[in-house]
């Protein structure tokens, strides 16, 4: 008999493990979908008060630094203000972290409302398989297209349908320490590649190491491929390889490559730089113990978190564009750059949309330009940019006649990763420039079958 | 229905709920929930894996894009693979040669007559109770090229003349770099393996021996390495599988890098599908890696099975 209630009991048990396995899953979706049934929650008054049904946004940006984190949370905690029934969790991560975490929660279908993106080929890849939502008709309506640099926001779009909105934009280029460089006895910036040489001879010589990279992180190494190529190629040369007409084994990425391989040969960066991440570079920097570094819009902001004092490089710090290439096909100003902005995730409610309208407004942008974390691309924030170097990269952004995005970004991923892995092999000296350019070739050609 | 059926065919209790059966099924229940999360986390991902290597597929949405084996032909005949193989090849030798014989040694020492073991014991397998991350955190920190972040450059740079060393910048360094910090992280638990191997050797038949005039090292190769045969077994096959499936330390302190000098079969798989967006050659990879191991496990347990010498005694 009491072996009978054993099974019996043991039996309920295991049912009751498989219920409350089932339970939040079961109770919790069709409550959050549609409260409005009126029905089974009569006894609840919350339900009948006819408030705005209760919305989560959930938010996913790479800001991480003190101030940057505080005006998104300030901003966020105004939107609740104003909307109680909305309630937005916010996830700041480190740029690596985030595309790690952000590649498999996309894989198991689930993006985050709103998230960073630098649109082109990634953005792509995800609005093809069905993650973004499209917001092309609430850009139209209101005139919130309008708001944004028509560039900028063309870098969030794909076959026709917008899926994001741009945060800011802004071009790679050298930020040098400017008592490392008066140090070393240099007078002046280089405004060509012999003068950049010349240079990190005499840095060399004052025993300063000449530029920092990490070599480890793999785009921060593949700009300098890069913006190489868009010096000695121009925008000819890369259309042509892009379209077909041309490859990426054509000799300006070939040319790349080995003066790439020169700068490497020449000791111009800092030891170790082979396993060195982003955050390694920036300290490097940050803390004096590299000139020069090619790096985006963001480095300023960076130097700051990853300094001993938190002061960075403020009021040591210059900026000047990637030097000319006598010879190359590229203008002077051609610039390689890109932005960052916020995409849509297909699961996304209304109140989201209108919460990254919220974020993306002229007051919210201008504060953005103030701590000088965003090069504003909503016209009237420009009042905001008061930093003489951000201004800068403004100003080489609107004049580059040809703009490349990273080609991280604006190449297929499964591409742009072979870029990034190429370049460091580059760095390395495992490939030789035509091997590195003949992958990067092979890739894109398997891509497009 | 069933129970009562095979209950009767049993026939044992005339009470009506038969032993046997019982038995059976009240396992066959607490098994249940064991079984229920081994089929949901273990076979059918493998399953899925199974299928989605037949794919070209980035991971999102629906894999539409069958390949069959090319995703096979690919990894087997890509360099990189090869170098990953090659990389957890010298892991495993590594561990083998030098781990744990070092190991082994230390768990002689601390294990027996060492004044103050208990404190050395503590000590040494301190490591083992860190997270992988962790380790990893700690090591980048110490084996940092700048000597003003990193301690171990900054020692070394005290000697005139030397110049930091790129431990894991400089490509033909990086593995042997990571060996020296697997092996201060798994060492520890091979000491406690061997040192609980040590104690289960009764004294009497090292005393029989000693008085029947073994020397030290007689009685080390006859006596103590036999006995300890099954710890030794269990022990290797811990580390060669724990090499294998190296991940998270290598990916944290390297990615694998530079360029792919301390590459992985793991990080390989993982570089595949969640950097390269390429899951479909990811899911093959992963499918190759398994079969490896489960090859090893299944012919080392077969061709050096359990053997028990002291159970006669």
């Amino acid at each position: 008999m009491s072996r009978k209630i054993y099974m019996f009991l043991s039996l309920l048990a295991i049912l009751a493990f498989a219920l409350t396995a089932c339970g939040p899953a079961a109770t919790e979706a069709p409550a959050a979908e549609e409260p409005a049934a009126e029905e089974p929650a009569a006894e609840e008054p919350v339900a009948e008060e006819p408030a705005a049904e209760p919305v989560t946004i959930t938010w996913w940006h790479i800001q991480t630094e003190e101030h940057q984190v505080a005006l998104w949370e300030g901003l966020a905690a105004e939107y609740m203000a104003a909307h109680p029934n909305v309630t937005i969790e916010i996830t700041a991560l480190e740029n690596e972290a985030f595309k790690t975490k952000l590649t498999t929660v996309m894989q198991s279908n689930d993006p985050p409302d709103i998230f960073q993106s630098w649109g082109g080929g990634v953005m792509n890849e995800y609005a093809e398989a069905g993650l973004l939502k499209d917001i092309t008709a609430d850009l139209a309506a209101g005139g919130w297209g309008d708001t944004f640099a028509p560039g900028a926001l063309g870098l969030y779009a794909y076959n026709g349908v917008n899926y994001g909105v741009p945060r800011d934009a802004g071009i790679v280029g050298f930020w040098y320490n400017t008592e490392l460089f008066a140090q070393a006895g240099i007078s002046a910036p280089p405004a060509t590649w012999d003068e950049l040489v010349a240079d990190i001879e005499l840095l060399k010589d004052a025993g300063i190491t000449p530029i920092a990279v990490g070599a480890g992180d793999k785009w921060p190494g593949a700009f300098w491929w890069e913006y190489l190529a868009v010096r000695i190629g121009g925008k000819a040369a890369f259309d042509a390889a892009y379209s077909r007409s041309g490859a990426f084994t054509d000799a300006p990425f070939v040319q790349a490559g080995e003066m790439l391989q020169e700068l490497v040969a020449m000791d111009a960066f800092q030891p170790g730089f082979l396993a060195a991440t982003w955050g390694d570079e920036a300290i490097a920097m940050a803390n004096s113990n590299a000139a020069m570094d090619l790096m985006g819009q963001w480095a300023p902001g960076a130097f700051r978190e990853n300094s001993a004092d938190g002061v960075g490089l403020d009021g040591k710090l210059g900026w000047f564009p990637f030097p000319a290439i006598p010879g190359g096909a590229g203008g002077a100003v051609d610039a390689l750059g890109g932005g960052n902005g916020f995409v849509v995730g297909i699961n996304a409610e209304p109140e989201a949309i209108d919460f990254l309208k919220f974020i993306s407004s002229v007051d919210s942008q201008t504060a953005q330009a103030e701590i000088g974390m965003s090069v504003p691309v909503v016209a009237g924030a420009e009042v905001g940019l008061t930093d003489a170097m951000l201004l800068q990269v403004q100003q080489g952004l609107s004049a580059a006649e040809y703009f490349q995005l990273y080609y991280d970004q604006y190449l297929p991923p499964a591409v742009g990763s072979v870029v990034n892995d190429a370049v460091a092999g580059l760095f390395a000296g495992t490939l030789t420039p035509e091997e590195a350019a003949q992958q990067i070739d092979d890739a894109y050609a398997a891509e497009l079958q | 229905m069933q129970i009562g059926a095979v209950g009767k065919a049993g026939g044992e209790q005339a009470t009506g709920f038969p032993v046997r059966a019982g038995d059976r099924s009240v396992i066959f229940f607490f098994l249940l929930p064991a079984f229920a999360l081994f089929f949901i986390f273990l076979a059918f991902p493998i399953i899925k894996s199974v299928y989605y290597s037949f794919f070209d597929w980035a991971g999102f949405g629906p894999a539409v894009d069958v390949v069959w084996l090319d995703n096979f032909k690919r990894i087997l005949t890509d360099q990189v693979f090869i170098k990953a193989v090659v990389n957890c090849l010298i892991l495993i030798v590594l561990a083998l040669l030098v781990q744990l014989p070092f190991s082994l040694a230390l768990a002689m020492l601390v294990g027996r007559s060492l004044r103050g073991r208990a404190v050395f014991r503590t000590i040494f397998f301190m490591p083992y109770v860190l997270s992988e991350v962790i380790t990893a955190a700690i090591w980048l920190i110490l084996l940092n090229p700048m000597p003003a972040r990193g301690f171990i450059n900054a020692v070394i740079t005290l000697i005139p003349g030397a110049d930091p060393v790129l431990w894991l910048a400089d490509p033909s360094l990086v593995m042997i770099s990571i060996f020296v910090v697997l092996t201060w992280k798994y060492f520890g638990l091979h000491l406690l393996l061997y040192m609980a191997g040590l104690q289960s050797i009764p004294k009497e038949i090292e005393e029989a021996a000693v008085i029947d005039g073994a020397n030290k090292r007689q009685l080390f190769f006859g006596i103590i390495l036999p006995l300890l045969s099954s710890t030794i077994r269990t022990s290797v096959w811990l580390s060669v599988l724990g090499s294998l499936q190296q991940f998270a330390l290598i990916w944290i302190m390297t990615r694998g890098g530079p360029v792919n000098s301390s590459e992985v079969m793991s990080t390989y798989m993982y570089r595949y599908s969640f950097v390269r967006f390429d899951l479909g050659y990811g899911s093959a990879v992963a499918i190759i890696l398994l079969l490896i191991s489960l090859t090893f496990s299944v012919a080392y347990l077969r061709l050096f099975p359990q053997r028990d010498h002291l159970s006669g005694l």
